[in-house]
């Protein structure tokens, strides 16, 4: 199918990206890496009068480390993200997870930012950046506020942005010597969205889990922080004991859908192979091996 | 017969041997063209006046058309007009698709566009023409039409109770054909078995996924009377049948063009009601439309195949020796029997096929054909062979654990002897020289079958479960009219070629068959080349234009090679010896003491070049006035080609496939794959192993990833890429290709089809190793595509 038509303007600030949402409102729709919303547009599933570039807005660029957060402009690419040195010591989650985000010409428009206010449960990057318990930036004429990314998704494919806003940034605690995280997920093939998928940070002190965040992903109508597993987990010593416990909790967490995949029981059995695979990377021999 | 001179045969190596490029890996002349983007598709073709189609798709099953209002759609801007089945019929006439030689079978009219009622989902049923394919969607999103749902029938199973929704109330039912083969005591066979297996398998409904979409551009001369379409076709001399018998014009005032063509995989040998709709447009426009389908509509309107149910048992001796197959298939075709192939050959195929590898005497099988309201289903590469190698391997494996014999052994005591052709199958095969044995051999000499044994006990110690599976398979080829011709239809088996000289000593040649990448060009190239005495790059080869080409089939069931090169390598031999008479005439020496060697006319026994072919050319064509007048100096020859002693030339191979699966997540891994085919002479090797490896990869993809899923209501659920899983590079393993050639008797050039190998059997040897890696837990899968949701319930796992 074709695009329908419409119109186009190319922002090269955020005031004039805040002036064309107040002009236009619903009918017009912001474009980054356009990996989702030009599909929309062949699908004629969403037909905006007017497309708001904003690639050329220097303030959403950039990646830094301000104050103890690691600050992510959201539009930074997924290529630049999974090739950014102060990521990659950060933030290593998001590094790991790169390469499971759809294939490199998707990696290369991509951004953080569409793929957060996109908001797909199957995507790898709102698990990523709700386990590494990140704050969102979000600005608009009114100014900026922040959101933990926890309550940032609100349900299928909503989330709390308001209208005349938009993603600026996302700022990621920094990863400290106790940190551990881990990036798994079963897909039928390489660069599609899981099956299921598992994000997860923790700290290891001493042997004994602190603040684990299990979130996992393709298993519900967002990024699932799994609060029980989560809770069997924390301040237990990290052994074979303690990731049943974490499986066995994570029953009463999940409740997913069926999808052209397989049927709900699949999820919660991959999800637990998933919490399996994840922990015993951090269990002591895992760590001597690698 | 079979006495050209090759490489091998003089002991000469293949670069010693002036231009002999049969039997030579040579890459292919339209490459650069197509990496470089200047290949000429039809969607690149733009006349002036053009216009462009846009369908309005039944979003039902099965539904009652009440009423089509297109006052909105007329007023779109850019929208020319809004046809409806009623507009077409009135310059466009039906069709219904069954053969004659397929006894009993039944199907209904279909227009171009359904007159009252739409039979499934994704069935065009009003077309927008506009001056944008973006205004004519436009125009469709304006259209107003009012739907009756119908109750639908979606499943075979159920397709002919009583209280089914009968699809076509004047057929009377829902089935569409059924045959039984059946060939001695089978009743008896099975009461006298040692052991008896047997096992149902699913083979799951998928289609083709071709790069470039089906693409058709018609445009209707009024002053000339004449319809001239660029179409995206496999067959473009039956296209032009079709378009003049349903818009009821003279063949002749029909010209069919395929340029480049992006992929077909038997997907675009059809007849298409929407690509119908355009022709009729255009003559009833008397200006150029052109429609390109879309991902979305290539999902709901290309072909799908292979929706079938298979019961199968097989009685084994107790050393092992096949007494019996017995075989119940049932297969849905969607709404209609698809023109004018007929969507009852795959189901006849999978009666013609199973067993086919093997020496046993009792033999019954039953296809049973329904219709459904689904997509139509017809033939898609390796047309049925997939289902009966599936079939047939999956129950001798079984057999051969039951008795506790390696796989390996069961083949080898039960695979038809080397040297016992000709030889004719239980369902009536006629096989002239097929090598199982010798393929087999050559097998095990590329799988390292010891090492992988041992590997994959070693692996299991620690939990990980690895499997071997191997798949004898037949493969149809190089049919005669026996296919189609028999049945009414006019579908060519015969196929030609004209080969000319022009005066600077260039080579061009014209073929009935045709390319959509898969290099039937090249090859041709090859054999002209091969056959006149010129090199390669002296050779043009032109193909897909009935107004220039001679007539022929087309490319499909693997006929390009052995029927069009056949055409070509003997068009070649007769002009290569009109130039010799006419150079014996002018250097005074008998032809038979002639020879051409790279271009040059030379002397046969030292090779002494005499006169470059530029030279001879300049003189026939310029200065005729020098030779003697009654010299004869045709410098084009036509001959045709037509097998007439087999109604098909049958290949052989066999495949093994080595994977890894996930017992906790389901997945599998496939690590190495193998595959030793038989098409008789091999003309390029480069081009046969890639044509293997893509059929393995088709083969593995049905098997693994694809599937037509539909809902309870009929909607196709998988209409966009990220839905329908089609094989990536990422996941195909590693393959190796070895060859044995049994050149067929019925030819000069040898050749047998090789498209369909790799589809024919890698499903089936990926089942068995599957099913080898899972042996140990006690579970088994046979129900394709084997996805990680049926491996995981194999398992007991969910």
């Amino acid at each position: 199918m074709k695009w329908p038509a419409f119109g186009y303007a190319r922002a090269s600030t955020l005031e004039e990206v805040f002036r064309l949402q107040a002009e236009h409102g619903d009918d017009a729709r912001l474009l980054a890496g356009g990996q989702t919303l030009l599909a929309t547009l062949a699908f004629r599933l969403s037909e905006p009068k007017l497309l708001v570039d904003i690639t050329g807005v220097a303030a959403l660029r950039g990646i830094a480390l301000q104050g103890g957060l690691l600050r992510i402009g959201a539009l930074t690419r997924h290529a630049e993200l999974g090739r950014d040195p102060l990521v990659a010591q950060h933030a290593p989650l998001l590094t790991e997870a790169v390469p499971f985000i759809a294939h490199p010409a998707i990696r290369n428009r991509g951004t953080i930012g569409g793929s957060l206010a996109y908001a797909d449960p199957a995507a790898e990057l709102p698990a990523c950046i709700v386990a590494l318990d990140s704050t969102m930036v979000l600005a608009s004429a009114a100014g900026e506020r922040r959101v933990a990314a926890g309550d940032f998704f609100t349900g299928l494919l909503e989330t709390a942005l308001r209208p005349g806003e938009l993603i600026a940034a996302v700022e990621v605690p920094v990863a400290t010597d106790a940190s551990r995280s881990a990036i798994v997920e079963v897909a039928r093939r390489s660069g599609d969205y899981a099956m299921a998928g598992l994000a997860t940070t923790l700290r290891l002190e001493g042997g004994v889990i602190r603040a684990p965040r299990l979130v996992y992903f393709g298993v519900g109508n967002g990024p699932v922080l799994a609060a029980r597993a989560n809770a069997a987990l924390e301040g237990r010593s990290l052994d074979a004991a303690a990731i049943a416990a974490a499986r066995a909790a994570l029953a009463g967490d999940l409740d997913p859908q069926a999808d052209l995949h397989g049927p709900p029981e699949m999820k919660r059995h991959l999800a637990g192979v998933l919490t399996q695979r994840a922990l015993s990377r951090f269990l002591p021999a895992a760590e001597a091996a690698a | 017969m079979n006495d050209m001179p090759t490489p091998a045969s003089i002991g000469l190596s293949r670069e010693d041997l002036p231009n002999s490029y049969i039997g030579r890996s040579v890459p292919r002349p339209n490459l650069p063209k197509l990496v470089q983007g200047r290949a000429t598709y039809t969607d690149d073709v733009q006349p002036p006046r053009l216009v462009h189609a846009a369908f309005l798709r039944s979003p039902y099953a099965h539904a009652r058309i009440l009423s089509v209002d297109s006052a909105a759609a007329m007023q779109v801007p850019g929208v020319v007009r809004v046809f409806t089945g009623a507009d077409l019929a009135k310059v466009c006439d039906p069709w219904v698709a069954t053969l004659d030689h397929l006894k009993g079978m039944k199907s209904a009219q279909q227009h171009p566009l359904p007159l009252d009622r739409a039979t499934w989902q994704g069935e065009p049923v009003v077309a927008v023409v506009a001056d944008s394919r973006a205004a004519a969607e436009d125009g469709v999103a304006a259209l107003a039409v009012e739907w009756e749902p119908l109750p639908a029938q979606l499943d075979i199973e159920t397709a002919l109770d009583p209280d089914t929704v009968v699809i076509h109330p004047s057929l009377g039912d829902n089935l569409c054909f059924t045959r039984t083969a059946e060939k001695g005591d089978v009743a008896a066979a099975f009461a006298a078995a040692h052991r008896v297996v047997e096992a149902t398998f699913l083979t799951g409904r998928h289609t083709g996924v071709t790069l470039e979409g089906r693409s058709i551009l018609a445009d209707y001369n009024k002053a000339e009377g004449t319809l001239t379409v660029h179409h995206s076709t496999q067959a473009p001399h039956m296209m032009q049948g079709v378009f003049a018998k349903q818009l009821r014009m003279e063949e002749g005032a029909v010209r069919v063009i395929c340029r480049d063509v992006g992929g077909s995989f038997g997907i675009k040998v059809h007849v298409y009601p929407d690509e119908v709709a355009v022709a009729a447009m255009a003559k009833a426009m008397g200006r150029p439309v052109k429609f390109v389908a879309d991902r979305f509509e290539s999902f709901v309107s290309d072909i799908h195949a292979r929706d079938h149910r298979i019961k199968g048992r097989i009685a084994v001796d107790a050393e092992g020796k096949i007494l019996a197959f017995d075989i119940d298939d049932r297969t849905g075709i969607g709404p209609y029997s698809v023109y004018p192939r007929t969507s009852a050959i795959e189901g006849n195929q999978v009666v013609n096929l199973c067993g086919g590898p093997y020496d046993f005497a009792n033999y019954r099988c039953t296809t049973t054909v329904v219709f459904q309201n689904k997509t139509p289903t017809c033939q898609y590469r390796a047309v049925g062979h997939p289902i009966a190698t599936t079939v047939t391997e999956g129950l001798v494996d079984l057999a051969a654990e039951a008795l506790g014999i390696d796989p390996i052994e069961m083949r080898r005591r039960n695979l038809i002897r080397d040297d016992a052709y000709p030889y004719t199958s239980p369902p009536g095969m006629r096989f002239e020289g097929l090598s199982h044995h010798a393929a087999l051999a050559k097998l095990l000499e590329m799988v390292p079958v010891e090492k992988i044994r041992a590997d994959q006990a070693e692996q299991r110690k620690k939990g990980v479960h690895r499997g071997l599976g191997f798949a004898s398979f037949i493969e149809l080829t190089n049919p005669s009219p026996f296919m189609y011709g028999i049945g009414g239809a006019r579908i060519s088996a015969q196929d030609g070629a004209t080969v000319r000289m022009d005066p600077d000593g260039s080579i061009v040649a014209l073929s009935g068959v045709t390319e959509q990448g898969q290099g039937t060009e090249g090859i041709l190239r090859q054999i002209v080349a091969h056959g006149v005495g010129v090199p390669l790059e002296r050779v043009k080869v032109i193909t897909g234009d009935t107004q220039t080409t001679p007539y022929g089939g087309g490319t499909w069931a693997c006929r390009g090679a052995g029927i069009g090169g056949e055409a070509a390598l003997q068009s070649a031999i007769a002009l290569k010896q009109q130039i010799l008479v006419v150079a014996g005439a002018m250097l005074q020496a008998a032809p038979e003491s002639l020879d051409i060697v790279l271009g040059q006319i030379v002397d046969k026994d030292t090779e002494r070049e005499r006169m470059p072919l530029s030279e001879l050319g300049r003189i026939v064509y310029y200065r005729g006035d020098t030779l003697p007048k009654d010299l004869p100096r045709e410098l084009v020859q036509t001959r045709h080609f037509i097998t007439k002693d087999y109604p098909f030339a049958f290949t052989n191979g066999i495949q093994a496939s080595w994977v890894e699966v996930d017992t906790d997540t389901g997945m599998v891994k496939l690590l190495e794959h193998w595959c030793v085919e038989d098409c008789g002479r091999v003309i390029n090797p480069l081009l046969v192993d890639e044509q293997v490896r893509g059929g393995i990869v088709q083969g593995l993809g049905g098997a693994l990833y694809e599937h037509c899923v539909y809902d309870e209501q009929g909607n196709l659920l998988t209409t966009t890429m990220a839905d329908y899983l089609v094989p990536m590079s990422a996941e195909m393993p590693e393959m190796h290709i070895g060859h044995v050639e049994t050149p067929t008797g019925e030819s000069l050039l040898g050749a047998k089809g090789a498209g369909e190998a790799g589809t024919a059997g890698a499903p089936a040897a990926l089942m068995n190793a599957i099913n080898d890696a899972l042996r140990p837990l006690s579970a088994r899968v046979t129900e394709q595509p084997f996805t990680p949701a049926r491996i995981l319930r194999a398992l007991g796992t969910v």
